[in-house]
């Protein structure tokens, strides 16, 4: 009698919590996949494709499943690689390509002949400008992914580092500078 | 006096090397040069230069229009040619350069036409405006323009208008000269702050190593009548921060997250603003040029009243600086910076430059790792955790130091007087602070740059969507066009099945309305071609299209009989 009662006990509290986490994963169910958006925040957003894949969330779709190595991304630097490893727990890796200072593309006006390739180019629609009338780049909001420059028939456009101002001027870390030994502290003191 | 004054936590009494320019009386520099006045020397927007290369500028003159309400403007210091108006190196410890408007001086300092101001007919807004023409900013350090200050919260009384007069930071004598020489203006300039704010009460707090200084304001307090109080503050680092000196004089705490202290009734001014306000609205002079103290390994320290964008070098020279001065520190030893160009301008902001010698300022012994002694934490008036800090941001862990309140941190340098170590933990502070600021700049740009790119992409869409929806339409029209002609060609059967195969979807509809045209073409072909040769058929023909037929009908195919078979019985 006893045997039967415990399993009972136990039967009821199996459907209990049962039926309990069934409702949970109905109710609390998530949207998407909360890890692509966590990697995406981590991307810098030029959408430049230099990893390989059309845009910064097709990427972060790939890490996410495990099909893309985390060290593709050149603006991210290593600081982003550190990140998403963080985030992944995977190995930091060195970066496939080159780190390079930010950059804005700029156009040649006196090249320009207003033939919209790069406007159609341009992810972030920083550039502006209608057919046959002169294009410029919107500095502010250009991302430096150079995916303007190989549509342009004239090669007009050419990208710049951003110059430090004293608007994005930052502190340096403090390094201690090394100097040789003062010559009040020369051997030849010591030995006297 | 008041009957109680409080205390901050920590502090430090560095060795105060006042007496050394305190003694002599304001001297007015003679002109220099040259005049190099950057456009922006106040915290908010750059003002907009209004003369041009070659223009001849009287002193007092415009040059430099104010670009949004947070900005002041900026003016010419004396008379003569506008020679240059280019990028200059600033006054920064970056050493960059910023657009500066170059005065070739003629020596002839002729005022443009001034006057006082018609006060009593002022509003507050007149007033407000008035001194944003005039270019009056903060002259404690901050540059904040003054009328941004003057703007009362309408949900807070104001309890307390305190100037600030302490001047705590070692060697700098200049507000003190102000005050024993030009009190009675300074106590005109609290007036107007008193009269556009209207305080319960207003303290001008002076350090109590000042007692001449004290004596002048009491003095002039007194002869005009104005019921404001002097009351001298101990000496103690950073007394003269505007969070400390609230402390001491009311009690009350600024939270760390509050960003203007006029949320919580108290607002402060320093003195030589004060005194900048009278000039502008008692005489009509815009703020033009400043007492700027001139000490460290010098012959003759003093201070002088120069005029804004004096190259430091020459202004320095008037005090004599021994051989042996490798360099000059804009601001206090505590908080300044040695400038990395020595042409640099005096800015609106310069109150002191000290020239610096290894004899005066012995190199620092190589930075040691921190004991965790804590003195940093005693020192800090504001309580922050400067050793936590300083781990923190020597890992570049930014989102910790956030947690530490790096923020709240105003870069006095108690910890790093105080470290036995000898660790700038400003320098890493400052590091952390400036990364914290770049990140988020970054953050702003990545978000709106996604933002975009996922716009665009909608667009793209949609123009996608459009486009197609448009051929669809054109592509419904022609077939319907199409299936009306053969309808009418073909007779009323199909014509009544088209109409009613044209259902919900315009696209589909038009695809079954363009078989079922080309099916009754196709027909009314088929119908129209008549078997020519069938008449005379001789029997072993007639055998074998009956062997023929019945194949076809074997091999299932079914077709209309008389048309199929002309070619082969031919």
């Amino acid at each position: 009698m006893d045997i039967l009662l415990a399993i009972a006990i136990m039967a009821l509290g199996a459907l209990v919590l049962g039926a309990a986490l069934g409702f949970s994963s109905i109710k609390f169910k998530v949207e998407g996949d909360p890890l692509v958006e966590k990697i995406d925040a981590i991307l810098p957003q030029t959408q430049c494709g230099q990893c390989g894949y059309p845009g910064c969330k097709p990427y972060a779709e790939a890490i996410a499943k495990g099909e893309a190595d985390i060290n593709l991304c050149p603006p991210g630097g290593m600081e982003g690689v550190q990140r998403l490893a963080d985030l992944l727990g995977r190995e930091v890796k060195a970066l496939e390509a080159e780190e390079k200072p930010k950059q804005v593309a700029r156009i040649d006006e006196n090249t320009c002949i207003g033939c919209t390739l790069c406007i159609q180019a341009c992810p972030v629609d920083a550039i502006v400008g209608a057919a046959k009338q002169l294009h410029t780049i919107l500095t502010q909001q250009c991302t430096g992914c150079e995916l303007c420059l190989p549509p342009c028939p004239v090669e007009c456009i050419h990208m710049e580092v951003v110059p430090e101002t004293l608007d994005n001027w930052k502190w340096k870390y403090p390094v201690v500078s090394i100097h040789p030994a003062s010559p009040v502290a020369s051997p030849e003191k010591e030995a006297a | 006096m008041l009957s109680q004054l409080f205390k901050f936590h920590g502090g430090v009494k560095p060795a105060s090397h006042k007496d050394l320019s305190n003694q002599a009386p304001i001297v007015t520099a003679p002109l220099p040069s040259r005049l190099i006045v950057p456009l922006h020397q106040s915290i908010g927007g750059t003002p907009r230069p209004v003369v041009a290369v070659g223009d001849r500028v009287l002193k007092g003159q415009l040059i430099g229009e104010a670009d949004g309400w947070l900005s002041a403007a900026i003016h010419a210091p004396t008379s003569g040619t506008v020679v240059e108006i280019a990028m200059h190196t600033r006054p920064h410890p970056s050493g960059l350069s910023s657009q500066c408007v170059v005065i070739e001086p003629d020596g002839r300092d002729e005022w443009i036409a001034h006057g006082p101001a018609d006060y009593a007919a002022m509003t507050p807004a007149d007033i407000c405006s008035y001194l944003q023409r005039y270019g009056i900013v903060g002259l404690g350090g901050a540059g904040f323009p003054t009328h941004g200050k003057l703007t009362a919260n309408p949900k807070v009384a104001m309890a307390e208008l305190i100037i600030n007069a302490a001047e705590c930071e070692p060697y700098i004598t200049c507000d003190d000269r102000l005050m024993r020489e030009r009190a009675e203006e300074i106590v005109r300039g609290t007036a107007i702050f008193r009269d556009m704010l209207k305080p319960q009460k207003v303290i001008i707090g002076v350090e109590d190593n000042k007692p001449e200084a004290i004596a002048a304001l009491c003095a002039a307090v007194t002869a005009l009548a104005e019921p404001f109080t002097v009351v001298p503050v101990p000496a103690l680092y950073p007394a003269g921060g505007a969070k400390q000196l609230i402390r001491v004089l009311t009690g009350k705490e600024v939270p760390g997250a509050m960003r203007s202290t006029a949320d919580m009734g108290v607002q402060v001014f320093n003195v030589g603003t004060a005194y900048a306000a009278w000039r502008a609205i008692g005489h009509g002079e815009p703020l033009i040029s400043r007492v700027v103290t001139l000490t460290g390994n010098v012959r003759q320290a003093h201070n002088v009243e120069a005029l804004i964008g004096t190259p430091m070098d020459e202004l320095l020279r008037l005090a004599s600086p021994n051989p042996d001065t490798d360099g000059i520190i804009m601001g206090g030893p505590m908080m300044g910076f040695l400038v990395p160009d020595e042409t640099a301008p005096i800015v609106k902001t310069s109150n002191c430059l000290i020239a610096h010698s290894a004899r005066l300022f012995p190199p620092k012994a190589p930075e040691m790792p921190c004991i965790r002694c804590g003195a940093c934490a005693r020192a800090c008036p504001h309580e922050l955790q400067p050793f936590e800090l300083y781990w923190h941001s020597r890992a570049k862990d930014f989102g910790k130091t956030q947690q530490y309140h790096i923020f709240d941190c105003i870069e006095c340098g108690c910890c790093s007087f105080v470290c036995p170590s000898r660790i700038p933990l400003v320098q890493y502070f400052r590091f952390a602070k400036s990364e914290i600021w770049a990140r988020e700049r970054e953050k702003k740009a990545s978000e709106e740059a996604k933002q975009r790119f996922e716009f665009k992409q909608f667009r793209e869409e949609r123009e996608k969507a459009d486009k197609a929806e448009k051929l669809a339409k054109a592509a419904a029209a022609q077939a319907a066009k199409k299936a009306a002609e053969a309808a009418a060609a073909a007779g009323g059967t199909v014509a009544a099945e088209a109409p009613a195969a044209a259902g919900d979807d315009p696209a589909a509809a038009a695809k079954k309305a363009a078989i079922a045209a080309a099916m009754a073409r196709a027909k009314a072909q088929r119908e129209a071609v008549q078997a020519k040769n069938t008449d005379e058929l001789t029997p072993q023909q007639a055998h074998e299209m009956a062997a023929i037929e019945a194949r076809r009908a074997a091999a299932g195919v079914s077709e209309a009989p008389a048309a199929s078979t002309d070619s082969r019985t031919e």
